[in-house]
């Protein structure tokens, strides 16, 4: 691996602003398109919304920054130091249960935030069945005779959702560590590194860029979260906008309001890549032989086991313990005549909007890779903030520019052959399925644009100077080195579309329903045990996925076709 | 690597594939015997009904349920939908304001809806009508300790009150209600005292509060009618029944104003291509059947004179309602959502359990 500063002469040639061939338009007119919905929000915000800012700047404004930053930190350490320690246990070393927890620790990804906050509420609130032990055995007779944490608080919202967003960093992670050449590690080694220093000095920083990723997507997710903050009250920006926009009334102070999130987003961004400045590192060693295993024995196994059994325990086990308890009870009440119906709409539209978010990502990243020209790397960094957009807002912001292209459409048709095509776009699924794209297209783009990064520009050089096109060098030089995790973002994509809600809901047609939709009209008036089923159906299509990525990073090790552990 | 990319074109392309039967219908224009119809309430809620208009009928209703981006859906695509249900009156005054509904005559409606709980220029009907009442402990509540919201910040229920969140649709419009009777500088006061009073941080839905009393955590809630009549015949949940058990119901305000009722409504929406269809939907609503529906299954009460209530609602006896006009109760939302914010209420500085 060569540490280089980014002067490489693939990425900065002169007059690489006039060219126009396939990837670059190709990559423009794609971030063009998700950044649509993205614009109309900025333009929607551009409009005056009356007083609503002098009440907002005045009262909740700081209350909201001060509790969404809080957020982001709480849930960017947790699913961080879950997700890292995670990672690396299961990659380098031995300790009973390491296969299954592979990919045992990536099921809390299929589990939606909310629906972990209402089992957890239950269980700790004060009429919970926590509480009223402590109460029985201590002789407690009220609240006022103990402390005990408030599960409705910020804290409270925080530690839901590192439960079931570090997933993304312990996915990430994994697949960098895997990725890395066992020289280095062994060559740390020989120069007297302990396994702890090695891993702080050596493996992390060469992760890093991977796991930044994870933890930044996960703290755009806390972001853009309503359910879990709206069910504990914790007023974070996106609760403020959903209060301006439905209590207030006020479409375009709504907008405003999201426009000082994607502020967060942009600076969240920033950091990152201030913080790596302009070190690159690319793997350019061939050589890989197994990772070293650590054998851990004792106390040692013992600790690095709980440390992968209790996330999985507390984000997968408890929760889908207490569904599924409920759903044999109450599948009667969530049985309707059309759950098949919407699991297969589900299904579908998941894998369609996860099909097309890895070709876009892959794509968008390889032409920002090629031309550097930075137009194309702004026009996709601004394609991939939607990501931190709260849905139902980026809904909004994806209609109206549907809508004006159906009018547009069905005008030109109507003139052109006398055929009303009607609403050709908004009006159906293919709303639905952009809507994804403009939101999940970070999940792909993100790490696409990362796993790149790691090839060596050199690599580039060799496969053009030989004659081959860049989309052959795309497919027979990068393609097999980072399939590993195209695949992985494809699947983060397809289980965050079976999620998905306040989009789904807004966007799709007349009598269309999906999985999560049929969730929310009971958990919308918290009706945990009625929409129980459906949380259980989702969970249930996301495990296949999460373990057959499992199985697929595995073998993701350059130099390998599979590594035995 | 070739087959791979295959795969994922392939399934890119699916949605080209014409969608099948729901969807089909959105690219035509609706014909004659439907009727599109956004709801803010849940399917499970409103179908039985819808499904005995269309075998009455023989008019297809197509329904989506969401309960944010409607007014954007319906300002985005006109001409879409013919008509809206919403659950609460602010939803509709936003539409009216927007200028998206468009006035109906009917006399089928003004006979079956009084005319409180209508538009007074027939932009929006009520349904259904239900109060927004206090829930206190049978066992730790005195009998005039509380009577009115106003006795909510007396010092004697310090640390006793829970809530769901201040910003909640149905609290936001009790909070409107009260600044349309005595101004935002005593509504404010009010909020700052029901908020000293709180026993913890306002959260969960009107259900929660009365699980709180029932586990002593709090001794007085503020709920809608209907979750009490939920969850006194709660046939699964029996824990449900319980909490109930453990509650007193009491109407406020009836020496004075009344208790602060609400209502579902409906309205037809401003170029509707099915508008008589949808006339006949909402008047098909105000009729006997979905206002028996309502009230039994519900256990709202129905706006139809003489339609009678649920028995469970009917022990409960007949109360006083606050006849102030849901149009200047609505009117008022903003400034009460405001207030919430001013006060901080969402975040009382009392711990969980004090």
């Amino acid at each position: 691996m060569t540490a280089a500063t980014d002067s490489s002469p693939l990425l900065a040639r002169p007059m690489r602003f006039l060219r126009a061939d396939i990837w670059t338009v190709g990559t423009i007119f794609f971030a063009a398109l998700i950044a649509t919905p993205i614009l109309t929000v900025l333009i929607l915000a551009a409009s005056p919304s009356g007083d609503i800012w002098n009440h907002l700047a005045s009262t909740v404004l700081p209350r909201y920054i001060r509790t969404t930053l809080g957020l982001m930190a709480g849930v960017g350490a947790g699913t961080a130091v879950i997700g890292v320690a995670a990672a690396w246990l299961v990659t380098l070393c031995r300790f009973p249960g390491r296969r299954v927890f592979e990919w045992a620790l990536l099921l809390p990804l299929a589990m939606p935030a909310y629906v972990v906050a209402y089992v957890y509420t239950d269980i700790l609130e004060y009429a919970g069945p926590v509480q009223e032990i402590l109460r029985q055995v201590f002789g407690w007779s009220s609240g006022r005779d103990y402390w005990f944490p408030e599960i409705r608080s910020l804290g409270g919202a925080a530690s839901m959702m590192t439960l079931v967003l570090y997933p993304y960093v312990y996915l990430l992670a994994r697949i960098a560590f895997l990725q890395q050449s066992a020289c280095v590690l062994e060559a740390s080694r020989t120069l007297g590194l302990g396994p702890w220093r090695s891993f702080f000095s050596v493996a992390l920083p060469l992760a890093r860029p991977s796991i930044v990723i994870g933890v930044s997507l996960a703290m755009m997710e806390s972001l853009n979260d309503f359910g879990t903050v709206d069910f504990f009250s914790v007023e974070t920006l996106t609760a403020g906008i959903y209060d301006v926009w439905l209590n207030m009334n006020s479409t375009v102070g709504a907008a405003q309001l999201a426009t000082v999130s994607l502020v967060f987003v942009l600076a969240l961004i920033g950091a990152e890549k201030w913080s790596r400045r302009s070190q690159r590192f690319y793997s350019t060693s061939s050589k890989y032989r197994p990772l070293p295993n650590y054998h851990l024995k004792g106390a040692r196994a013992a600790i690095a086991f709980a440390v992968c059994v209790l996330p999985i325990a507390f984000g997968f086990l408890v929760p889908a313990g207490v569904l599924l308890n409920y759903a044999a009870r109450f599948y009667e009440e969530s049985l309707s005549a059309n759950f098949l119906t919407y699991a297969g709409n589900s299904l579908m539209l998941s894998s369609i909007s996860a099909a097309l978010a890895a070709l876009l990502g892959l794509f968008m990243a390889y032409g920002v890779r090629m031309s550097g020209n930075p137009i194309l790397v702004a026009a996709s960094r601004l394609a991939s903030v939607g990501y931190a957009v709260p849905g139902a807002v980026l809904a909004v912001g994806v209609m109206i520019p549907l809508a004006r292209a159906d009018a547009a459409i069905d005008g030109l048709m109507r003139n052109l052959f006398g055929i009303p095509t009607g609403l050709l776009l908004s009006g159906t699924i293919v709303a639905v399925t952009y809507g994804y794209l403009v939101r999940f297209l970070a999940l792909s783009y993100g790490t696409a644009e990362s796993s790149l990064a790691k090839v060596t520009p050199n690599m580039d050089g060799a496969s053009r100077t030989l004659g081959m096109s860049p989309g052959r060098t795309l497919r027979r030089v990068h393609f097999p080195l980072i399939r590993g995790s195209v695949l992985a973002a494809a699947i983060l994509v397809f289980v965050d579309c079976m999620k998905e809600l306040p989009m789904t809901i807004i966007l799709r047609p007349f009598n269309y329903g999906t999985l999560a939709t049929q969730v929310h009209q009971f958990a919308s008036d918290e009706l945990l045990e009625e929409s129980a089923l459906g949380a259980l159906a989702i969970v249930a299509a996301g495990i296949l996925p999460v373990i057959i990525l499992s199985a697929t990073i595995r073998g993701t090790r350059p130099g390998h076709s599979g590594e035995k552990g | 690597m070739k087959k791979f990319i295959v795969c994922l074109g392939l399934i890119a392309l699916l949605p080209l594939v014409p969608p099948p039967a729901a969807g089909e219908a959105n690219l035509k224009e609706a014909s004659p015997g439907e009727v599109n119809l956004y709801s803010y309430r849940q399917p499970f809620l409103i179908k039985p009904m819808l499904d005995e208009f269309t075998k009455r009928t023989g008019i297809r209703v197509n329904t989506v349920f969401a309960k944010k981006g409607v007014l954007e859906k319906i300002k985005a695509t006109p001409g879409v939908a013919d008509a809206v249900l919403t659950s609460d009156v602010g939803r509709l005054n936003d539409m009216s304001e927007a200028g998206v509904l468009l006035p109906v005559k009917s006399d089928i409606l003004e006979k079956n809806i009084p005319v409180q709980f209508r538009h007074p220029g027939g932009l929006w009907f009520g349904l259904t009508m239900r109060a927004r009442i206090l829930f206190v402990s049978k066992k730790r509540v005195k009998q005039a300790e509380a009577t009115s919201y106003e006795d909510l910040t007396k010092p004697g229920l310090r640390g006793r009150v829970c809530i769901r969140s201040g910003k909640h649709v149905y609290n936001i419009s009790l909070i409107a209600s009260i600044i349309a009777h005595k101004g935002e500088a005593a509504t404010r006061i009010w909020l700052e005292g029901v908020k000293a009073n709180l026993a913890r941080k306002p959260g969960g839905n009107d259900r929660a509060q009365a699980k709180a009393i029932y586990s002593g955590q709090c001794d007085i809630g503020i709920g809608n009618t209907y979750y009490m009549g939920k969850m006194q015949t709660n046939r699964k949940k029996r824990a449900q029944r319980k909490w109930a058990a453990s509650i007193r119901i009491v109407f406020p305000n009836q020496a004075g104003r009344g208790a602060h009722v609400n209502i579902s409504g409906a309205a037809i929406i401003r170029g509707a291509k099915n508008r008589t269809n949808a006339v006949k939907l909402i008047e098909f609503l105000s009729g006997d059947f979905a206002q028996k529906f309502y009230a039994d299954q519900n256990f709202e009460y129905p706006v139809k004179p003489g339609v009678p209530v649920s028995p469970i609602v009917k022990s409960w006896g007949d109360f006083k309602a606050d006849t102030i006009s849901l149009t200047t109760v609505a009117k008022h939302r903003r400034a009460a959502s405001k207030l919430v914010d001013l006060v901080d209420f969402n975040n009382s500085t009392k711990s969980s359990n004090n």
